[in-house]
């Protein structure tokens, strides 16, 4: 058992160790190629040479579109959790503020009656998005971190609470006909249609790509240092001189930046925004989803994200004692992230600096004897 | 600026005073008449010491005598009760921790507290990123200014382990480096942070003779740079042959303060540590 | 804000919050307990108390009592009571065993840090909570009647008080004061508060931490079973998701209290309680639940120890 364990550790950390020792124009070759495969995966030539893999009989594009946005969520929550160490349990309630905010700006069942486009609501959900989490962060940073855990499990619920019970936020009925992103072809027709789910899958592609280029800008500086050292010693940081305070809350404002433009995607591409498609418990998913991937690391998140939305598109349709699989989505990343921290917490793609004191630990035993 | 002192081949003489006089001495970090009560526990009594700049001071006492709270009380740790603590001029007191940290003061601890994921040079940097200018928004987008400043915390950071021995551990994990490597680890990582003063918590604490010896090299080399350092130790033959000044604290007061040599003749710090015979005790 | 519906029936909305503070205060125990001995928030407690209420309905209808059922007699009345009490609370603390065991344990053997046992039991929540919410088609149960809620008992200053608000009130208070007695005179009681104190310490004293923690699951799993039979008999219905609004407030309570402070659970649940129904007849209903909330990110901004501190190691307030 062990010998397959180690087998298992070391063809993976073989193959972490030849990426790291490989030159540079290779990485780029190899990341290229990856980035040029996921652009070209909703177009139907493509995709049908990957067999059962790509869900058939459902829009594959509107799938890929899905997956999309939950790593892109993934990508934001991991800041907050994954490299600060906060965990925020509401998070999705950021994703809620960017599509209400949206929806009232543009949608004509709006009391707001203001009927924006939705490129000009798109910065005003971003900076709302942005002050809410300020405003969530400021009193509860200072919290310790289960306080703070169970706050955002509150700030979430009464998201819900207002959106079900206020008249201005329309509770189940909801907005409709909120516009789409602009743009046209050549010939008059607009790309962010209603039919073609594939420009905006790419609209969200190219946006995680300029998220994780900054996400890993930030990593490599000071930023990302103190994140690490919040994490790992708090009161040891600050004696160090870092503004834990400061650095925690811009971990939360990031995050709710991109939670916030995930919800303005949505809301531009559904045209249709209530209170039933903005069930809170997706939270859950969105942190199984840190979680499975490997919480602290950027190709973590994207992982986690892209393979538990891919789970729960393909749970639609199957049943299980009688109810469908998807019914059972919540129970079961619960069951997830309860598995997860007994046995692997560092998730499936732990980071390098996990793969290097696991390498270290190794070569001691091999040294030493 | 202290004064370089020529090395004596004795140990015991090598903490001879950095200053001729006391009117040209700067004082630092001013503890002044401090009481310090944790409920019903008086910790510290109306103690009254100044830590001049230049200088090596070393912080003894029985064990209970209250170093460790009055250290803790001079890096900003604890509050006061009464009294209060002026570090550089400025009153201590109520300010945040990164901000005395900025002011000059940087300590290590009694029980190591390194990041221990981040390597050893990231440690470092972290303390080099004290000093950091640069927003988060220019480090989002690599402005040049931030670039800068993150070659220069780079250089920094290897600079100062070259300084303190292990610069063959760069990018080894904290908590791979063995015991003694990690000590210095933590002060180099507070010597990037600029300090005017260093503070150091039982740095020679499990360490052999040959380890501790290194380590009065080090505090002498850190001296030279001209950074002012106060020490809390136990271990005598090191405070002795480090130190040029010893406060002496039992019972959270101050009974000696003076150069090592007369504190260690003083009958009141002997019977601290050694005990009185019951029919002398008055 | 609606004075006038406050202070036509203060009387009514001051019973009503106590009854329902009740609920909240022996919910509270259970986080409070957890909190006091391990430094967790238990989010799974919210299940605990769920399965309780469950428990109890279903064991009611193995006897013959479904949703349209009316108990009569005082003798049957009183078993029927008794019984609920009884199922309900083995089924919460078999619950809290099954949590505490599979969930909590092997991250305790393994020292891993609080984040994870954060994120292990809101996991654990959500699962047990959606496998009920699956069995029972997301629809709500409803349970017999036992004590009829129209019941008056008497009478006083001008509002009438039933017998199902003595029976919750009378009920919690007995539980705690038994619970009371126990932290403080037994000699599980003590090693509970040593190991609160200190966990090393009390290990080094001979003290057990596993059977312990253990019996501090159960303990707080008793308590919420009862809690949600008395919260059956109340409110007639039960639906799988109660549980995690009703574990948020009693949370909120406990900290209000003074988290890991057994009597600051009593106090802060009726207080909580009051609170909520005073601001229900002034702000409207709808807003009721936005209290709680409110609370307590006032409270852990401005005193986070509570109104009496915190202490399990000094049961005391």
């Amino acid at each position: 058992m062990t010998s397959v364990r180690e087998w298992i550790y070391s063809g993976r950390h073989a193959v972490g160790e030849r990426w790291h020792n490989a030159p540079r124009w290779m990485r780029w070759a190899v990341i290229a190629a990856v980035i040029v495969f996921f652009y070209a995966l909703p177009n139907r030539e493509f995709y049908q040479w990957l067999g059962p893999i790509p869900t058939t009989g459902s829009n594959f594009g509107q799938v890929l579109f899905t997956i999309s946005i939950y790593v892109l969520l993934a990508v934001g929550l991991n800041i907050v959790v994954g490299f600060a160490g906060l965990l925020d349990l509401g998070y999705f309630g950021f994703f809620a503020v960017g599509a209400y905010t949206v929806a009232v700006l543009t949608s004509p069942s709006s009391d707001l009656k203001t009927l924006w486009p939705w490129l000009l609501a798109l910065p005003v959900a971003l900076v709302l998005t942005m002050i809410s989490g300020v405003m969530l962060g400021t009193p509860t940073l200072r919290l310790r971190g289960d306080y703070l855990a169970i706050v955002t499990l509150g700030f979430a619920e009464m998201i819900r609470v207002a959106a079900t019970s206020s008249e201005f936020l329309k509770g189940q009925r909801g907005f409709n006909q909120i516009p789409h992103p602009p743009g046209s072809y050549s010939d008059g027709k607009p790309i962010f249609g209603v039919l073609d789910p594939r420009p905006y899958y790419w609209l969200v592609l190219t946006l995680i790509i300029l998220v994780v280029i900054g996400v890993r800008n930030l990593n490599r500086s000071r930023v990302g240092r103190a994140w690490i050292s919040i994490r790992e010693d708090e009161d040891a940081a600050q004696l160090m001189g870092v503004p834990t305070f400061k650095f925690k809350l811009w971990a939360f404002a990031s995050g709710a930046f991109i939670g916030g433009l995930a919800g303005a995607l949505f809301a531009g591409k559904q045209n249709f925004v209530s209170s039933q498609n903005l069930e809170l418990l997706n939270s859950i998913i969105i942190l199984a989803a840190v979680i499975l991937g490997g919480s602290g690391n950027i190709v973590g998140a994207i992982v986690g994200g892209g393979l538990v939305a891919y789970m729960i598109e393909r749970f639609r349709g199957i049943e299980f004692f009688g109810v469908e699989l998807y019914e059972y989505r919540f129970m079961f990343f619960g069951l997830v992230l309860v598995v997860m921290m007994i046995f692997r917490p560092q998730g499936l793609i732990p980071n390098r600096r996990r793969a290097a004191e696991f390498k270290d630990r190794r070569k001691e035993v091999i040294v030493g004897g | 600026m202290g004064e370089t002192v020529q090395k004596p081949t004795v140990p015991e003489q090598a903490g001879a005073p950095a200053v001729e006089s006391t009117a040209k001495r700067e004082p630092l970090l001013e503890v002044d008449h401090v009481t310090l009560r944790f409920g019903g526990v008086v910790a510290l009594n109306d103690v009254n010491f100044t830590l001049y700049k230049g200088e090596i001071l070393g912080l003894i006492g029985p064990n209970g005598a209250g170093k460790t709270t009055c250290f803790n009380a001079m890096t900003g740790i604890y509050q006061p009760s009464e009294g209060e603590i002026r570090f550089r001029g400025e009153r201590i007191t109520g300010k945040k921790k990164h901000h005395i940290t900025k002011m000059g003061m940087a300590r290590t601890f009694q029980n190591i507290r390194l990041f221990p994921e981040m390597t050893a040079l990231e440690n470092i940097q972290v303390g080099a990123d004290a000093h950091h200018k640069t927003s988060v928004l220019s480090a989002l987008f690599r402005l040049p200014r931030h670039r800068r400043e993150e070659r220069d915390g780079l250089e920094k950071a290897e600079r100062l382990l070259e300084f303190v021995g292990i610069p063959h551990r760069m990018h080894d994990a904290a908590r791979n480096l063995s015991y003694g490597e990690q000590r210095r680890l933590e002060i180099a990582r507070a010597l990037a942070t600029d300090p005017v003063l260093l503070c150091l918590d039982e740095p020679a604490a499990g360490f052999n003779p040959a380890e501790k010896e290194e380590l009065l090299q080090l505090i002498r080399k850190i001296r030279d740079q001209g950074i002012t350092v106060l020490l809390i130790e136990h271990d005598m033959r090191l405070v002795m042959g480090v130190t040029d000044r010893i406060v002496v604290l039992e019972f959270g007061k101050k009974i000696a303060d003076g150069l090592p040599a007369e504190v260690r003749e003083d009958h009141r710090v002997i019977a601290a540590y050694l005990g009185v015979p019951d029919d002398d005790a008055a | 804000m609606n004075f006038n519906a406050l202070f036509s029936d203060f009387g009514g909305y001051t019973i009503t919050g106590l009854t329902v503070g009740a609920i909240y205060a022996l919910v509270a125990l259970g986080y409070t307990l957890v909190y006091g001995v391990l430094r967790l928030i238990n989010f799974a407690h919210s299940e605990v108390f769920i399965a309780g209420a469950f428990a109890a309905i279903w064991g009611w209808a193995a006897l013959g009592l479904d949703r349209d059922s009316v108990a009569s007699g005082f003798g049957s009345i009183m078993l029927y009571l008794l019984v609920g009490a009884l199922i309900a609370a083995v089924a919460s603390a078999g619950t809290a065993t099954v949590v505490e065991r599979v969930a909590y344990r092997p991250l305790r053997k393994r020292n891993a840090p609080p984040l994870a046992f954060l994120i292990t039991a809101i996991g654990a929540s959500i699962a047990i909570a959606e496998a009920f919410g699956i069995y029972t088609r997301r629809l709500p149960v409803g349970a017999p009647t036992i004590v009829k809620p129209d019941l008056v008992l008497f009478e006083v200053a001008g509002t009438e008080v039933t017998m199902v608000q003595v029976l919750v009130i009378v009920s919690a208070l007995a539980m705690m004061v038994a619970l009371d007695l126990f932290i403080n005179r037994s000699r599980i009681g003590r090693g509970i508060r040593a190991v609160a104190q200190d966990q090393n310490t009390a290990a080094l004293m001979g003290i057990n931490k596993d059977r312990i923690i253990l019996v501090v699951f159960i303990i707080g799993g008793v308590m919420a079973g009862v809690a949600g039979m008395l919260y059956d008999i109340r409110i007639g219905t039960l639906t799988y998701s109660v549980g995690f609004l009703l574990g948020l407030k009693a949370f909120t309570a406990a900290v209000l209290g003074g988290i890991g402070n057994l009597r600051g659970a009593l106090v802060g649940g009726l207080l909580l309680g009051l609170v909520e129904n005073y601001a229900s007849a002034l702000f409207g209903a709808n807003w009721k639940d936005l209290v709680a909330f409110v609370v307590l990110v006032v409270l852990l901004m401005f005193r986070p120890t509570g109104l009496l501190g915190e202490s399990l190691g000094r049961a005391r307030a």
